[in-house]
């Protein structure tokens, strides 16, 4: 099987083509122009992670908090992080970095504050 | 009414703000002011809720809000005044400036120096001339991550986006990530101004589909937006008839581009470059009007705020030389665009410089395997290929203080891109 990806790791944005065998790993990668975006093709197409960000309401502030997994987590993984980030219930005052929901959808990654809330 | 005087005063406490008055403090500067018209220091990186800032000036990759604490821990640490929910009225061209708040009532401050750090905003819709209704639902990309970061509500559902700069495709992927449903990133150049990074990220992760060359040619809706109409270009930008496509939505998100916000500036009478729209600026961020500094946003939109940082810390340090009455500014080296080059910054260099001065820029167009050649008459005093331009990352290269040997400013000094085989 053939996958055909953009690197991201620069402007350039290299149009790779990659090989996969019948049981999903890299075979071969082509069209990049240098070795970071080799790398890049094997994660994106072995095990694609992504960061999740997002706000959420808190009880006792009119403005709601920042956060983000404190990790990239597997990108099939993002919507069900957010559906997990919508039965979180936190009040202020939140400290930034502070554990908002740990171990999120079983990844052990946690999602963390990225703000200040006092 | 009472005067006050400050040594330094920042107009805006954003990242370039909070830089410059970090910097300024480090030299030494006891009496310093920030003025922040917002209810607190940040600035945009408030609402920039996504990751991927700092990784230059930091080695990691931290979400705006993180980005921005740091420097605003750093500026409490040094006991730097920051005055919030303060709006500028006017800056006169002896530094006298006008401030209002409800706290505190109208006030004026003279300063010995003043940083214009008041950053960019959005290129509206009556920019664009685009014809149909004046119905609700449609809003500058930034005001939609207003609403949803900072103020917790979401402007509609149903969403198709004009433009496809970095906020636009971040709002794409917030918009889907918190339930709306993004039909569509519309972009009238064959190209896109947004990184690759956001492409992938924020487009295709979510199967949002970009139309290049295309553009939005109607809008309908009486009370609130109804559909757009979205037709191809050609060439020359003219939609080609034909080519429409209707989109059912309920809100429009524009991502067409921003423009350095420089009323204050002009009120002072600060020379604006057309090319950066914003001052023209010397080697020290010296604006036309002496003692009257510029960084950030406010002087050239970058891209990377670790830039925006990096610029406003030399800004910084530069004011508070001047308010010592250390550099006496002498015969300027003029810089000019060549070809492939809009908006060099600075525009001016002082003969025989001290320290490294860099150079920043906007390629015009994307050259692939092509060289930025600095030089000045038959002199050249760099080169440097890259595997490509484009008008979308901002190009930066550091001038050593010995390269400028033998320059009389005489001749100006001239940024260029040489094309090499596509």
């Amino acid at each position: 099987m053939e996958q055909i990806i953009t690197c991201i790791n620069c402007p350039v944005g290299c149009r790779m083509t990659v090989s996969l065998n019948e049981t999903g790993e890299v075979v071969s990668v082509s069209g990049n122009t240098c070795a970071r975006g080799e790398k890049y093709a094997h994660q994106e197409c072995t095990l694609p992670l992504r960061m999740v960000t997002a706000v959420i309401p808190v009880a006792n502030s009119d403005v709601p908090l920042s956060v983000k997994t404190a990790q990239p987590v597997p990108k099939k993984l993002i919507f069900a992080v957010m559906e997990e980030l919508k039965k979180v219930q936190v009040a202020a005052p939140v400290a930034l970095g502070q554990v908002i929901l740990p171990d999120v959808c079983g990844t052990g990654v946690s999602v963390i504050a990225t703000r200040p809330l006092l | 009414m009472i005067r006050e005087h400050v040594d330094i005063l920042i107009i805006g406490a954003g990242p370039a703000g909070l830089a410059a008055a970090i910097a300024a403090r480090e030299d030494g500067i006891d009496s310093i002011l920030v003025l922040e018209r917002e209810a607190m220091p940040g600035g945009i990186l408030r609402q920039c809720i996504h990751n991927g800032f700092g990784l230059h000036r930091f080695k990691e990759e931290l979400t705006g809000p993180e980005y921005a604490q740091r420097d605003i821990d750093r500026a409490l640490e040094l006991k730097i005044p920051i005055e919030c929910s303060t709006t500028v009225l006017s800056v006169s061209k002896d530094r006298v400036v006008t401030c209002i708040s409800r706290e505190k009532g109208l006030r004026l401050i003279e300063a010995g120096a003043v940083i214009l750090a008041m950053g960019c905003r959005e290129r509206p819709r009556g920019a664009l001339c685009t014809p149909g209704t004046r119905c609700a639902g449609i809003y500058s990309a930034g005001t939609a991550q207003r609403f949803v970061n900072l103020e917790g509500f979401m402007p509609g559902q149903r969403v198709v986006i004009l433009g496809s700069g970095d906020i636009g495709l971040i709002m794409a992927r917030r918009m889907t990530l918190q339930g709306a449903k993004v039909l569509a990133c519309v972009e009238i150049m064959p190209f896109s101004s947004g990184l690759n990074r956001n492409i992938v990220q924020c487009l295709q992760d979510y199967d949002i589909p970009l139309y290049l060359s295309h553009t939005v040619t109607d809008i309908q809706g009486r009370e609130r937006l109804e559909s757009v109409t979205v037709s191809k270009v050609d060439e020359r930008r003219r939609p080609i008839p034909g080519t429409e496509m209707v989109f059912e939505c309920d809100t429009l998100l524009l991502s067409v581009g921003l423009i350095p916000e420089n009323e204050l500036s002009e009120g002072a009478g600060v020379v604006i470059s057309p090319a950066t729209s914003g001052a023209v600026v010397t080697d020290s961020f010296e604006t036309s009007v002496p003692g009257i500094f510029a960084c950030g946003n406010v002087l050239h939109v970058h891209d990377l705020v670790d830039h925006v940082s990096n610029e406003s810390f030399r800004a910084g340090h530069a004011a508070a030389s001047y308010v010592r009455s250390e550099k006496k500014p002498g015969l300027m080296l003029k810089v000019e665009d060549g070809a492939g080059v809009r908006g060099v910054v600075p525009q001016l260099i002082r003969l025989a410089p001290q320290e490294p001065v860099t150079l920043m820029f906007r390629p015009s167009g994307v050259f692939r395997n092509a060289s930025a050649v600095i030089s000045c008459g038959d002199k050249e005093l760099m080169r440097r290929k890259a595997m490509i331009f484009t008008p979308g990352e901002m190009a930066a290269y550091s001038l050593k203080p010995e390269l400028f040997a033998g320059l009389d400013g005489s001749l100006p000094l001239t940024v260029r891109i040489e094309k090499g085989d596509e």
